[in-house]
């Protein structure tokens, strides 16, 4: 391109460069700037996972707003190491710019809460994880919980509330024509099968260790599993409705009072889940 | 412009340059030092008889790389709690400990310092103002080990003329470090920690592998047949972060031009040969001198130099004993 034509004019002080050093440089110059464009344009590619938002991950409670929390994550992994059932998984190079990011499968392990205290909240260095969402950061609507969440296994205790503002996800009955109470049947057996690892707490067990649900099967007239299961009071219940066949029947209604912690969805024994727990759902009235 | 200022500069990628002025006392040494010829000469030979390469220094850079790396595995695989977190974020008994990096990345993005992110970084910046920055790409980094060993491999197809160094511009990780702070500041995603291979390693270690291992492959393919060290030389910002931030450090490598013979063994090991120009003929202009911040203390040289030239010091307390 531009060849170095400077003969007399403007080349007094610069010691002359050999053509073949000349080239060299600008060959460096050139592979230099094509290793930036190429490593600048890989790290772009996380943007791909992220936009394509089809389905959000369900997240550690007290998480910020997903773009807030992608950007304050320090992707240490401190919550997933307190977490009594790991629950906790990080995210890998296919979740983009979430990679080494904290997420819950809450069918293969719902977070129960059997850590009282939100530890993982406790554990977070950033704020990412947050009791106390600092006042620059907006709380979506139907996002903030009415009221303090009581968690039925502190029942007892003089604070028997989790520190928790907002709900991390909301569950709802996405195949009611699955469900075994709408469909008026029992349940009788290990809620996920004997290969299932999933654990949870059960106060009348033990108050602090977790058990596996196969070691704790159920027996039910009417399966009500994600009523009896739910770590949190008045999140969800059973209410009586009238069929399309004009018999009277029963299904689970989920309240106002749900977190979104996925316990629902972990111990229900239909395949796939009848209910499930929505990531990043907020409230909707009506 | 002063000594520091030039090494400063050199670590952003300027060319090392030849001394302005050269002290009275290495003047002197060098008028010694060549005197007599064949004494010198004899010198030399007598000096590589008798060095027995040790790799001293290695050995003691690998274990502490691996004992800090294994510490975040057993602490939480047998929950003992000791070093809780991975590299990028950590608690070591209870005390918040952030990467320097991470935390700058995570601050651009998030535009928010909570009390126990400035602690846990605060106490990790003092600590490598201590140690000399970089002294963490050596000795805690675990991708600095597998590199140096994937490195072995490239210098022996280089032996064999299977394939030849590609070098970049220095430069290029100035730019790289620039372009990855403006992109965390206006994105607001840490996008460098989706290629990051210390947080991928550090985390497949802890947390268990996953495909971000395959990133770090390509990445090491890269270095074997293509550019040695390529992602330390000229790509991570990590290294330029804890560079600036050792800058002032104490703890240092330093070569003293009177025991040496300028051939150059130091510069063929070095992950940073720049910072050992000063080991050329003609280029010293004290007696004494530090390597400069963009020297990871790694040891190497002190490991390879026949002579002593080179070796761990601490500013000040030399004087002092």
């Amino acid at each position: 391109m531009s060849a170095p034509d400077t003969n007399d004019k403007a080349a007094p002080k610069r010691p002359p460069v050999s053509l073949e050093k000349a080239r060299k440089a600008r060959r460096k110059f050139i592979r230099s700037a094509g290793l930036t464009a190429g490593v600048i344009g890989l790290s772009l590619l996380g943007y791909i996972p992220v936009l394509d938002a089809r389905a959000p991950r369900l997240r550690p409670p007290g998480a910020l707003d997903e773009a807030d929390f992608l950007a304050s994550c320090i992707k240490c992994g401190q919550c997933v190491q307190v977490c009594p059932v790991s629950a906790i998984r990080l995210g890998d190079l296919t979740d983009g710019f979430g990679i080494g990011v904290p997420y819950i499968d809450a069918r293969e392990q719902a977070c129960d809460f059997s850590c009282d205290a939100v530890q993982c909240i406790l554990a977070c260095p950033t704020g990412a994880l947050t009791y106390t969402k600092p006042d620059f950061l907006p709380v979506r609507h139907g996002a903030a919980l009415a009221q303090a969440p009581v968690l039925k296994a502190k029942a007892q205790d003089p604070e028997p509330t989790l520190n928790l503002k907002e709900r991390f996800g909301l569950a709802r009955l996405a195949r009611p024509e699955a469900c075994l109470a709408v469909q008026g049947r029992g349940f009788s057996g290990q809620a996920r099968g004997p290969a299932f690892k999933g654990r949870m707490r059960y106060v009348e067990v033990d108050r602090w260790q977790p058990i596996a649900l196969r070691d704790h099967p159920y027996e039910r007239e009417l399966c009500d599993l994600c009523v009896t299961e739910c770590p949190i009071e008045n999140a969800i219940a059973m209410e009586s409705f009238t069929g399309a066949d004009g018999v009277a029947r029963f299904r689970p209604v989920v309240g106002e009072q749900c977190v979104g912690c996925g316990v629902c969805e972990m111990v229900c024994p239909a395949e796939p889940a009848a209910i499930v727990v929505d990531a990043q759902a907020v409230w909707k009235e009506g | 412009m002063g000594r520091f200022a030039d090494l400063f500069l050199g670590m952003l990628g300027a060319e090392p340059k030849k001394p302005e002025k050269v002290s009275e006392d290495v003047r002197r040494i060098m008028i010694v030092k060549y005197e007599d010829k064949e004494r010198y000469i004899k010198e030399k030979l007598h000096a590589r008889a008798h060095h027995h390469p040790s790799h001293v220094w290695r050995n003691r850079r690998w274990a502490v790389l691996l004992a800090v790396n294994l510490l975040f595995v057993v602490s939480f695989w047998l929950d003992i709690q000791i070093l809780e977190g991975a590299l990028t974020a950590s608690r070591f008994v209870g005390f918040h400990m952030v990467d320097l990096n991470s935390a700058l990345h995570v601050m651009l993005a998030h535009k928010h310092i909570i009390v126990n992110l400035f602690i846990g970084t605060f106490t990790v910046f003092l600590l490598w103002v201590m140690l000399g920055g970089r002294t963490f790409c050596s000795w805690v980094c675990p991708y600095h080990l597998v590199a140096e060993l994937t490195e072995k491999i490239h210098l022996a197809l280089v032996k064999r003329k299977w394939v030849t160094d590609h070098e970049f511009h220095r430069g290029t990780r100035t730019v790289f470090w620039a372009l990855f702070a403006v992109m965390s500041f206006v994105t607001g995603y840490t996008i460098f920690e989706t290629l990051s291979p210390t947080g991928i390693l550090s985390r497949a270690l802890i947390y268990g592998p996953g495909l971000a291992l395959g990133w770090v492959f390509l990445l090491l393919l890269f270095e074997v047949f293509w550019s040695r060290r390529a992602w330390c030389r000229y790509i991570c910002p990590i290294g330029l972060t804890y560079g600036v931030v050792g800058a002032i450090s104490p703890l240092r490598v330093s070569y003293r031009v009177e025991h040496c013979f300028h051939e150059g063994d130091c510069r063929k090991v070095c992950l940073v040969p720049h910072v050992l120009d000063v080991t050329i003929k003609g280029r010293a202009s004290e007696a004494s001198m530090g390597l400069g911040p963009d020297c990871t203390r790694c040891g190497l040289c002190v490991d390879a130099c026949p002579t002593g030239a080179l070796r761990y010091e601490v500013k000040g307390l030399s004087q002092l004993l």
